[in-house]
This record gives C-alpha cells, sequence and structure tokens, in this order.
C-alpha cells in the first residue's frame, strides 16, 4: 500500500503543486503586463489561495460534486473503503459523520499539542525578566501564533463533538450533507498549514487581532495567517449550515425542539453565530489583504490629498476593529457555549437528578448568541471611537451577565441534593464551572468603563479569557473527551489516572490564571516580550515563573490524559454500551457506534432528563411495530 | 468570504440524480432532500447578507465629506443605470427557466436559461470595461482601486458583487449543459431552482448596492 492510498498524503502533495503553479501563474501575468517576473508577496499570496483548491482537489472532497457538474450520479458509499484497511478511512474523505467527528477532534487535539509548545515557548522567555531566547518580533508572532492556534483548535473541538454527537443525540442515520460535511471538515488542514507556514515567510507581530495599521504592513506571513483563517471560517460556515439544517429538519417524530438533549441547544445557539458572524472576521481580513495587495486604502487614513487638510478620502483603522470585533466577540460564545452545554449535559447524569430548568438553560443559550452581537464595542473602549458609544456598549456587556447567571443557578439546582458521582468527566464538569466563575467574574470588572481603562491591554485581559476559555471550552472538552471515549472505541479509560489529571491541571490552572490577572495589575503589558522586574514592588519575577510553572504543569496533565487514551484505545476494559447509565439515544446503542447508529428510527416516549423519576423513559430504539 | 461554486447549494447537483430514482420512495426521498436543500440554500444567503452588510457598512461609514456629510465619487451614471437594467432583466429570464422546466417545457428552458447567462455576462463586462475602465483603450474608467476610500469601496464592492456574477454564470451555464443532455423534469429540477434562487439573490443584492454607489449622497471630485 503506497503512501497516496491516504487522502491526506495526496491533498497535501496537492497543496504543494497548487502552490507552485499558483506562483507561476502570478509570474506569469506579471510577466505579460510587463512587470518584473517575480515579486515574493503576489506570489506567495495567489500561491496560498491556489494551495487551498490544491488540497481540496488532491484530498478528494471535491469529487462529487465535479462528477455533478458533468451529471454523473454518486451513490454514497456508507462503510470503510472496500479496497484498503479499514483504518485509511480516518485519513481519507469519508462521509459517516462519526468519521468526520473523530477527524475534528484529532486534528483538533494535534493543534492544541502544537499551539501549546509554542506557549511554553514563550512562556520560558517570561519566567525571567530580560530578553533570554527569543527576539521582540518572534515573540509577538509566537503569542499571535499561540493565539490563532487554539482559536482553531478550540473550533475543531466544538466541530468535533458537534458532528459526533449531534445526530447521535436526534437519533438521525447522519448529518444532513455528508459531503459538505467531510468538505467543512477538509478544509481546517490546508488552513492549519497555512498558518504555521506563514512563520516562515516573516511572521506576522500583531497578535491574533491583526488591527491594521500595523498588519497592513507587516512581512508577508500576514497574508498566509489571513488565508489560513480564511480557509477554517469556510469550515466554519459550511459546517454550522450543517448543524442547523440537521437539527432542524432530522429530529424523529416526537423530538420537539424542547426535548432535545441539551447540547443539542448549545449547538443549535453556536452555529446561528458561527454561520453569521464568521463573514466578519473574514471581510476585514480580506479588505486588509487586499489593501496591501491592490493598495485599495480601507484603514489607510493618509487619503488622496495627501498633506492637504482637511483629509478627504482617508481610511480609517477604527473600522476594522467594529468590523472585526463583530466577529471575534460572538466568536467567543462559538468557543463556550458548547462547552456549557456539555456542562449542562453530564451535571444530571452524574447527580441522578433532573436538569433543573430545562427551558432556561436552552432560552439562555438563545439569549447569550443574540445579546452577544451587541457588545463588540466592549473592545474598543479607548480605540477613540465616539465617547458616547462606550454607554450603551457598557450596559449591554453587563446584560450578558444575566442569562450566564441562570446557567449557573440552573446548574446549582441540579447539582443540590443529588446523589454526585465523582467520576472524572464530572470531576472536570465541576471544574470547569469554577474556572468558568473566575473569568465571568472577571468580564465586568473589563466591562466597566472606568476599570477598563488601566486594565485593558495589560495581562489582566490575559487571565481573563484564559478563564473563560478553560472553563467554557477546555475543561468541558476534557470532560467530554473522558466521558464519550467508552461510545466511540467500546473500551474504558483509566479512571485513576484521570483522577490524577484533574487534580493535577486544576490548581494549577488557578495559578495561572489568577497569577496572569496579578502581573496584569502590577503594570505588566500584553505582546511585549521583556518586563521591568521592579514592578509590583519587586515581585513579579515570581508571579511570572509561577504562571510559567503551572502552564508547564497543564501540559504535562495534557500528556497523561493523552497518554491514557492512546494506552486503552485498543486494550482497555470493555466499557459496556452505557457505563454512566445514560438516558440520552447514543448511549442506547452498542459501544463502538456501529455503522448505521440506529437500527430503527427512534420514538420518543417521554423527557430527556427525568433522572431518578421510575418509569421514565426517554426514547426507544426498538421498532415497536405498531407504525 | 467568497462564495466559490462549491457552496452554492449543498448538494445542489442532486439534480444530476434526476433521472436515477424511480418511483414512489425514490419521490418521497428527493423531495425530502430538496427540503434541506432549500434550508440550507436559505442559511446560506443568510450567512451571505452578513458578507454584503459590512460592506454597505464600509461604504457609508467611509464616504464622509470634511464636514462629516454623506458622500459619493462621480462615476458613470449612465453605465451604472443600463448595467443595473441588464441585470433585472435577467431575473426575469432566469425566471422564466424555472417556470418553463416545471411545465416540462425544454425548449423554453434551454433558451431563457442562455439570455440569462447571456445579460449576466454582459453586465460583467458592462461593469469590468466599462465602470472598472479595465481596458483604458476602450473606455476609460472613472477611478482606480488606489483613489483612497473611493477606489477602495467601488472596487470592493463592484468586485465582491462581480464575483458572485460570474459564479452565477457559471453555474448557469452548467444547467444548461446539463439540461441539453436531458436531465431535469417537472418533477425533479433542483439544481435548477438553486440556480435560480441564487441568481435572483445576488440581483436582490445589487438592488441595495446601486443606489449605495450611484445615487446616495453629494458627488465629490476625486483627484487622481
Ligand atoms: C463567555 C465567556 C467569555 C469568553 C470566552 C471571553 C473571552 C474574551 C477574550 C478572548 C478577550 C480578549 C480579546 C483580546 O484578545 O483582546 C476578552 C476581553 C474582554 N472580555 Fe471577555 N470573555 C467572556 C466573558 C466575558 C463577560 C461575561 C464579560 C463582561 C460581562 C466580558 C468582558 C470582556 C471585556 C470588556 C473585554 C475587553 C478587555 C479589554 O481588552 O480591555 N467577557 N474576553
Ligand atoms: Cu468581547
Amino acid at each position: 500500500m503506497s503512501l497516496f492510498t491516504l487522502g491526506i498524503a495526496r491533498g497535501l502533495l496537492g497543496q504543494v503543486l497548487g502552490m507552485v503553479i499558483g506562483m507561476l501563474l502570478t509570474c506569469a501575468v506579471r510577466i505579460l503586463l510587463g512587470w518584473e517576473a517575480w515579486a515574493a508577496e503576489p506570489a506567495w499570496t495567489v500561491g496560498a489561495v491556489c494551495s487551498i483548491i490544491g488540497f481540496l482537489l488532491g484530498v478528494g472532497s471535491l469529487d462529487d460534486w465535479l462528477k455533478w457538474t458533468k451529471g454523473i450520479p454518486t451513490p454514497l458509499h456508507h462503510g470503510p473503503p472496500v479496497d484498503k484497511p479499514a483504518w485509511t478511512r480516518y485519513f481519507s474523505v469519508d462521509y459517516n459523520h462519526k468519521v468526520i467527528g473523530v477527524q475534528y477532534t484529532v486534528w483538533g487535539i494535534l493543534l492544541l499539542m502544537v499551539g501549546g509548545t509554542v506557549a511554553m515557548i514563550f512562556r520560558t522567555e517570561l519566567a525571567r525578566s530580560g530578553l533570554q531566547f527569543l527576539g521582540l518580533d518572534l515573540y509577538n508572532s509566537f503569542i499571535g501564533m499561540h493565539g490563532m492556534i487554539m482559536i482553531f483548535a478550540i473550533l475543531l473541538g466544538v466541530g468535533g463533538m458537534a458532528n459526533y454527537l449531534v445526530p447521535l443525540m436526534i437519533g438521525a442515520e447522519d448529518m444532513a450533507f455528508p459531503r459538505l460535511n467531510a468538505l467543512g471538515f477538509w478544509f481546517n488542514v490546508p488552513g492549519s498549514v497555512l498558518l504555521l507556514l506563514s512563520l516562515f515567510v516573516g511572521g506576522w507581530d500583531a497578535g491574533w487581532t491583526a488591527y491594521p495599521p500595523l498588519s497592513a504592513r507587516g512581512p508577508i506571513g500576514y497574508q498566509l495567517f489571513f488565508l489560513g483563517v480564511f480557509a477554517i471560517g469556510l469550515s466554519s460556515i459550511v459546517g454550522s449550515l450543517n448543524l442547523l439544517v440537521t437539527l432542524l429538519r432530522m429530529r424523529p417524530e416526537g423530538m420537539s425542539l424542547f426535548r432535545m438533549p441539551i447540547f443539542c441547544w448549545a449547538v443549535f445557539a453556536t452555529s446561528l453565530i458561527q454561520l453569521t458572524a464568521t463573514q466578519l472576521i473574514g471581510t476585514s481580513f480580506l479588505m486588509v489583504s487586499v489593501q496591501r495587495a491592490l493598495g485599495m486604502g480601507f484603514f489607510d487614513p493618509r487619503g488622496i490629498l495627501g498633506e492637504v487638510s482637511p483629509m478627504v478620502g482617508g481610511g480609517d483603522p477604527v473600522l476594522f476593529q467594529h468590523l472585526f470585533w463583530f466577529y471575534s466577540h460572538p466568536a467567543v460564545y462559538i468557543f463556550v457555549l458548547p462547552g456549557l452545554g456539555i456542562v449542562s449535559e453530564l451535571l444530571p447524569v452524574f447527580s441522578r437528578k433532573p436538569l433543573f430548568g430545562y427551558k432556561w438553560i436552552a432560552l439562555s443559550s438563545m439569549a447569550i448568541a443574540i445579546v452577544g452581537f451587541l457588545v463588540w464595542g466592549h473592545h474598543m473602549f479607548v480605540s477613540g471611537y465616539n465617547d458616547i458609544l462606550r454607554i450603551p456598549f457598557m450596559y449591554a456587556t453587563l446584560l450578558v451577565a444575566i442569562p450566564t447567571g441562570v446557567k449557573f443557578f440552573s446548574w446549582l439546582g441540579t447539582i443540590w441534593g443529588g446523589k454526585v458521582h465523582f467520576d472524572t468527566p464530572m470531576l472536570f464538569v465541576l471544574g470547569a464551572i469554577s474556572v468558568f466563575l473566575i473569568g465571568g467574574l472577571t468580564g465586568p470588572i473589563l466591562a466597566t468603563v472606568p476599570t477598563d481603562f488601566p486594565l485593558h491591554d495589560s495581562y489582566f485581559v490575559v487571565g481573563h479569557f484564559h478563564a473563560t476559555m478553560f472553563g467554557g471550552f477546555v475543561f468541558p472538552f476534557f470532560a467530554a473527551l473522558y466521558y464519550w471515549f467508552p461510545k466511540v472505541t467500546g473500551r474504558m479509560y483509566n479512571e485513576t489516572l484521570g483522577k490524577i489529571h484533574f487534580f493535577i491541571m486544576t490548581p494549577a490552572f488557578w495559578v495561572q490564571t489568577l497569577g496572569q490577572m496579578g502581573v496584569g495589575v502590577m503594570g505588566m503589558r500584553r505582546r511585549i516580550a521583556d518586563y521591568d522586574p521592579t514592578l509590583g514592588a519587586g515581585q513579579i519575577e515570581s508571579w511570572q515563573l509561577a504562571v510559567t510553572i503551572a502552564g508547564f504543569a497543564i501540559a504535562f496533565g495534557v500528556m497523561l490524559m493523552l497518554w491514557n487514551f492512546f494506552q486503552n484505545a485498543e486494550v482497555g476494559a470493555a466499557a459496556g454500551d452505557n457505563p454512566w447509565r445514560s438516558r440520552s439515544p447514543e448511549w442506547q446503542i452498542p459501544s463502538p457506534v456501529p455503522e448505521h447508529s440506529f437500527p430503527a428510527p427512534l420514538h420518543v416516549v417521554g423527557e430527556p432528563y427525568d433522572y431518578g423519576l421510575a418509569d421514565a423513559g426517554y426514547v426507544t430504539t426498538a421498532s415497536t411495530g405498531d407504525d | 468570504m467568497t462564495a466559490t461554486a462549491i457552496e452554492h447549494g449543498p448538494e445542489h447537483g442532486h439534480a444530476a440524480d434526476d433521472h436515477h430514482h424511480a418511483g414512489e420512495s425514490g419521490l418521497a426521498t428527493y423531495l425530502e432532500n430538496t427540503r434541506r436543500n432549500r434550508l440550507g440554500m436559505w442559511l446560506f444567503f443568510a450567512s451571505e447578507a452578513f458578507l454584503f452588510l459590512a460592506l454597505l457598512v464600509t461604504r457609508f461609514y467611509l464616504w464622509r465629506g470634511p464636514h462629516g456629510e454623506v458622500v459619493r465619487p462621480e462615476l458613470d451614471q449612465f453605465a451604472g443605470l443600463v448595467v443595473t437594467a441588464v441585470l433585472l432583466l435577467s431575473s426575469y429570464f432566469m425566471n422564466r427557466a424555472e417556470v418553463s422546466i416545471a411545465n416540462d417545457k425544454r425548449t423554453d428552458f434551454l433558451t431563457s436559461l442562455l439570455i440569462t447567462a447571456f445579460l449576466g455576462t454582459a453586465f460583467l463586462v458592462g461593469v469590468v470595461v466599462w465602470e472598472w475602465g479595465m481596458f483604458p483603450g476602450i473606455v476609460k474608467g472613472h477611478l482606480k482601486p488606489t483613489d483612497g476610500v473611493f477606489g477602495a469601496v467601488v472596487f470592493g464592492m463592484t468586485g465582491m458583487h462581480a464575483l458572485h456574477v460570474l459564479s452565477g454564470v457559471i453555474l448557469i451555464l452548467n444547467v444548461w449543459w446539463l439540461g441539453r443532455k436531458g436531465h431535469f423534469s417537472g418533477e425533479r429540477h433542483w439544481g435548477v431552482e438553486a440556480c435560480a434562487i441564487y441568481w435572483h439573490y445576488v440581483d436582490l443584492v445589487w438592488i441595495f448596492f446601486y443606489p449605495a454607489i450611484y445615487l446616495i449622497g453629494t458627488t465629490i471630485d476625486v483627484p487622481h
């Protein structure tokens, strides 16, 4: 079997070829126009666009559509490839949502490791003041890279959970558009490659937010970064579209919206944001990209009259911030809503009690998604926009606390008086709540204009968003990995190792996030490789060191988890079909889930979370024969 | 983000399967698939609306005179009017194509598609040659992309829209070609429907873009 039977190998080859073809094309056009043949920036940019197409063609995710354009029918193939070993389907285009879910998750974990490694490098640099081994520009490229890789990793993790779980939870045979689903995943691979490649053509030193004017003037790395984000953005858009259609049209009879497992509500709200807001980061980056490439001065304040005043026709960098944050604030809810859904999903299982206030939790996700669109200006209090705008943005932001609080209270209400089982997934859920609380409480401090002035662009913000993202995504994601590992593999992970992982990671994370906030209050700024050791009455260095050590401890915990999974995926103890005694549909079928998940359509006979109530079923999978 | 041919309608190519399902249950599956496709298509439009809204916001944010008044550059009003009329007319023929295939009138269907594609191409040529002045030997344009925010926004908005028109024309020609080979029927023509609603959507976008670029605000002289 040659390497190129694997779709991903063909894809990467296609990506290289696409890059070369794109560059040659650029040179050819330039020669035709009578210009100098080689210009690095256009060549790399066009090359990168072609490289994405090259990958998709190479991996084969466009095959069916290309056939359709010629009128050739393409029946969906179910099951592993006929002429290759079964495992190869995970490395090639496959239309089964369970395979795609695993592909998303594994690729997400890989990126998590790459992003984590980058973070460990610059954390080591920060452990002491002075410049040790990273230059100023490289440091800035690294923090931006860490941020964006982690965002990709989170989007992939979200995609993984949603793709694997949603069809199972609503008893659908697959997603609504399996081909689009595969395409949505494969966009991510060339996107990540471009992002990593950007480091080798100068990097990009403005942080993940890439504000112009810096991003409009920096190295070529920016173009590859923009295109990488573009690819991931397309993945978000087609993926969320697919999930929305699946949720709206493929539920079984009797499963009204308010009888779906609560995770589906979280995915629904998330997908609405992803479908729409993602366009804005695409547009804003595209505008910077064409400003660089074609001189279109959207954000260039110089104007056409040059030095003459009043300036006419000048662009405005603040516009970029509006467009960018119109995506990037709602984006934080893309990161956390699915995770919060996991928390709501798991709490009743491990407390053996009904979910407290199902409807309120479902609607609070929708409320967060909607209000989330109205608060982007809280990132711009010091941007120089009209002062008056600060007030509505401040109040709108504080309003988000209400639906978030609803979730907290219903979580407490669910645990209250329950017979709580402290298995590893439940520990991570409780860890998530504790960490998210820290993050959530620091939000209003930043949302209040007078307190944001000194804190903006300081490490306090870094501490805030690490707490929200760990509490809202990383901890719940790990809980989900432990919880559904037996469903995916049919085997049980090692419980002791899982608990050790938890008890290392949670306190380490508290130290990390509170430490970041602490150095921020002492005066440490974001995006600077060096700091004054006399800050914080000379205490800052020891705080920085503590944060670095905590970071390494977290990394160690994650390695422990991966080792645990790796060890037990094939040889662990058999888990049985429903080790957690869950009521959710995916646990009523065998583990690992067979190719066609459900033998017959689901019958919904009750409420999803009636744990502890006698004779209260939720779904049955057996065909009862009366229809 | 731009539309690529892949995005136009998830699975729109089911049209290609038109002749291959037979019988009642085949039709039921086809209808359910079409309902899903239709919903997917509308969600795609919702997504794209945000892209076009962002461009409109950019236009009204950036095109301001020295005293904050809404302004616009001097463009060729005649060119704008003609291309707009051509595009609106094309939507009529697209609709005719869809109605024709729904009634199994294949010849009408094919002719209408060709007229639509022709008008769409005429629109593109109008924008690229006449308004942009891509070929200064034929027509000299009014603005260059580098003319401050005026050039940037005119080229950004018309460019993004032209890209959608271009993909629409390609789609129409593809459907026409398949139609000539005997695909689609009165009962099964999701491919045609997808193409048609996409085309109307792109038209609708222009109905917002045209006044924003050509009509609203006082004109301002853009020096080169
Ligand atoms: C839901 C979980 C949340 C997540 C994932 C999150 C994430 C983030 C991120 C990533 C940033 C930094 C953006 C940058 O790079 O500049 C940030 C900043 C900020 N967050 Fe949150 N956040 C969350 C909740 C909240 C809440 C509940 C509030 C207010 C009630 C809030 C208020 C703010 C403010 C005002 C800033 C801007 C600080 C500044 O730059 O000066 N956040 N958040
Ligand atoms: Cu925000």
